[in-house]
């Protein structure tokens, strides 16, 4: 953070009302500083909790921040379950970056895990007893990366050829996926009537991910971790990572040198469908053995923040991921064991994020006194 | 009214009785059995609210200490319900209960892999044929509760009739379900059984709102059936929707779960709910004792986990409480089944067999035969209901879900 702004700085600052200065960062802070201010933002975001907890309830706030901490790592299940939903959000949230970073407004995560889900479930109920697991769960990930590329190359197809919104677009997408669900939730529901289907082949396990070392959810861990390496590597080192950056930054630059826009924007969202399927395909497939209408827990929707927050890094996305999850189930453990309403501790979710998403406006924005009228430019 | 009362107060100090009873034999032990309770939604849900209070009231009873009593809210039909019942057993528990249907699989899955640890599972229909000695179904006769509104409705609707408000034939009631499930066919059905045996002429229609809890489509269904000329409403949902919008419009209702009186004292009848109290005292029991509990435990009238509550004297017809208490006595002594065949049509024709599905299977093939000296035989070869013909009189507006 420099003393001085230089012109290139102060180029694009902007006066609001009194008495603050608002200056555009231009160059970036160091990580160093910009990892400080989050952390500062944590612990402010803590103690606001804290108090917030301390007059509402008069519950003993470190109590409660020891409940959190217990409720993600109190045992090692519990920690197998923080490490579950981290490795699916994750993979969410990777899946969306490409999208974001070419400035291509994804936000039918949703949906697009939706129809993974509802592609594996599909070849688990329909094959599950005529084909051996062995070939049955490649033909089941195919199956739900090609139905969550089809989702993401649709609306594609419509921006890049006749301009449609793809907010609009991929925001509906979600809507018709939901809505496929519901119906092969009856055309499949056990009983007659029941309206759900339950643990799809629970006596032959026809189609379930191996377990590794007697864990459970170790598998879709790992495939998350080396997801995240190819992600980073795809988006920093590769030409077609290089094309993404260019579309985003300036569509017009990225024809200028010779970059197909169209090209570039199918063969992204194929990618973030079908990676969004992929999380679905972990989810039916190696944890839940169901398909249910709200098995994707809204991480369609909170990919999108776990990424902004991550600044399009997937390494960063870790750590973002961790803060979401590790507040959801902390969240959890307090108002069961304090017998608090679950809303009490969404207050506290909302109270952290809008600490945390507020750091960023300090990491991206000078604020400076205001001096002098005469010298702003 | 006051009979009803007293049979009822009764009946809940029986129980105490036997509750206290339970654990004052073996003190020390009951202390150290520990319990969870794993709820689809928290308080606000009046049938998590219903199963709440139960175990509140159990694990007071039976002198289990605060530590020694888990409770999880908000826990969904999915690969959470494994992980918190999972959870429990790390903790210690000794018996763990789950409310609703879609938690099933999820509690057999964890009761596989936890064999010494009981697993107790509401209105689920694997148990008995699952072949797990630690995985438990309950449910209860609530038909025979349901047709008990049902006639307390009935009396309400004949009431009109003699006032002149409508004709015998006008008599149409209405009926908001959740989805075209065994469960909500027989719970209408029999309420439907209670109403037409004061009103031979009544007729009714159903809709289905595809959800258990949905408070604004619930309320529109039950307004939709208004428009259509319904005179009374029941319903089977989860939620305050349809006794609100009844409210609102000045039709009187009957209400599942739990009392709406306060929120609509002009219009609410009467309430049946199952009281999970017998349930939970009896699997609470059978582990401090070291015994086994059944696959398949059904409630009943009899045993105080079918109940009626709450007459709303100001809604209700003259002689309410003391025509319940008659057909009540007639259910008890078995001189009147709720679904006595010579009651009811399909398609025109009495029924003389009828091949259920109770061994739940993906086709649902009808499996066992469930018609007995002309009574179609509900909860009784499994608790979960198993009654899903369509009778004559009754419509199904829709039937998507």
């Amino acid at each position: 953070m420099s003393k001085e702004p230089n012109a290139a700085a102060t180029k694009r600052s902007f006066a609001i009302r009194n008495p603050f200065v608002l200056t555009k960062r231009t160059e970036g802070m160091p990580a160093y500083k910009t990892w400080g201010v989050r952390l500062i933002a944590l612990i402010l975001a803590i103690i606001v909790c804290g108090l917030i907890t301390l007059l509402i309830t008069g519950l003993n706030p470190f109590d409660v921040y020891a409940t959190m901490i217990r409720g993600n790592f109190g045992t090692a299940r519990k920690a197998w379950v923080v490490l579950k939903d981290m490795a699916i959000l994750l993979c969410v949230s990777l899946a969306v970056t490409p999208a974001f970073k070419m400035r291509f407004w994804n936000i039918g995560g949703e949906g697009q895990i939706l129809v993974g889900a509802l592609a594996t479930a599909a070849c688990m109920i329909l094959l599950g007893d005529k084909i051996p697991t062995g070939l049955l769960i490649p033909i089941m990930f195919i199956a739900a990366l090609a139905a969550g590329a089809i989702w993401g190359i649709i609306p594609a197809i419509f921006k890049a050829y006749w301009k449609t919104n793809e907010t609009l677009f991929t925001l509906m997408m979600n809507y018709v996926a939901l809505q496929l669900v519901s119906f092969f939730i009856i055309v499949w529901e056990v009983p007659k009537g029941a309206g759900q289907i339950g643990i799809i082949n629970q006596s032959t396990l026809a189609g379930w991910l191996p377990w590794i070392g007697g864990q459970q959810y170790l598998l879709n861990v790992i495939v998350v971790a080396v997801l995240t390496a190819l992600v980073y590597v795809y988006l920093k080192y590769t030409k077609h990572g290089y094309e993404i950056s260019v579309v985003g930054e300036s569509e017009r630059t990225a024809k200028y040198v010779g970059i197909k826009v169209p090209k570039v924007l199918i063969r992204t969202m194929a990618l973030s469908g079908a990676l969004c399927a992929l999380a679905g395909f972990l989810k039916v497939a190696g944890t839940d053995h169901t398909l249910t209408t709200t098995i994707t827990e809204g991480y369609g929707f909170t990919a999108v923040m776990v990424s902004w927050m991550a600044n399009f890094n997937p390494i960063a996305m870790i750590f973002s991921t961790f803060i979401i999850v590790f507040l959801d189930k902390g969240a959890g453990e307090i108002s069961s064991m304090f017998y608090l309403n679950q809303s009490f501790s969404e207050i506290l979710t909302g109270i952290i994020l809008f600490f945390i998403i507020g750091s960023e406006f300090f990491i991206r924005y000078k604020v400076s006194l205001r001096r002098h009228e005469t010298k702003e430019v | 009214m006051k009979k009803l009362l007293v049979f009822l107060l009764a009946l809940c100090m029986v129980f105490t009785v036997v509750a206290c009873g339970g654990g004052s034999d073996d003190e020390g032990e009951a202390t150290d059995v520990k319990v969870g309770f794993i709820c689809l939604h928290d308080e606000n849900s009046t049938y998590d609210l219903n199963f709440i209070n139960a175990a509140r009231e159990v694990v007071a009873a039976l002198g289990i200490p605060e530590e020694n009593y888990i409770l999880r809210v908000n826990v969904p039909e999915g690969q959470e319900c494994y992980d918190v019942a999972c959870e429990m057993v790390d903790e210690g528990c000794d018996i763990i209960f789950a409310d609703s249907f879609g938690h099933e699989d999820f509690m057999i899955q964890a009761a596989m892999e936890n064999p010494d640890v009981q697993f107790c599972h509401a209105t689920g229909t694997k148990a008995h044929t699952q072949g797990l000695d630690n995985y438990h179904n309950a449910f209860a006769s609530i038909y025979e509760g349901r047709y008990l509104y049902g006639v307390a409705a009935g009396l309400k609707l004949q009431e009109m009739i003699d006032a002149g408000e409508f004709t015998a034939e006008e008599a149409k009631i209405g009926y908001v379900g959740a989805f075209t499930y065994a469960e909500v066919i027989s719970g209408y059905t029999a309420f439907y059984l209670g109403v037409k045996s004061v009103v031979p002429t009544v007729t009714m229609e159903v809709t289905f709102t595809g959800s258990w809890y949905d408070e604004a489509m619930e309320k529109e269904a039950a307004n939709n059936l208004i428009a259509n000329g319904c005179k009374l409403i029941g319903q089977h949902a989860d939620s305050m929707g349809a006794p609100t919008a009844c409210e609102e419009a000045g039709v009187p209702n009957v209400s599942y779960n739990g009392s709406t009186k306060a929120a609509c004292p002009n219009t609410y009848i009467l309430t049946t709910r199952i009281n999970w109290v017998p349930y939970y005292t009896y699997a609470i029991n059978c582990v401090i004792n070291g015994e086994a509990i059944d696959a398949d435990w059904t409630g009943t009238l009899e045993n105080g986990a079918v109940e009626i509550l709450d007459l709303n004297e100001a809604v209700a017809a003259e002689g309410t409480a003391e025509a319940l208490e008659q057909v009540r006595a007639a259910l008890l002594d078995g001189s009147l089944h709720v679904f006595d065949t010579s009651t009811f049509t399909v398609n025109g024709e009495t029924l003389t067999s009828y091949m259920a599905d109770v061994d739940t299977d993906a086709n649902y093939t009808g499996d066992t035969e469930v018609i007995s000296n002309g009574v179609f035989m509900e909860s009784h070869f499994r608790s979960a209901p198993y009654f899903d013909l369509q009778i004559d009189g009754i419509t199904l507006l829709d039937s998507a879900f």
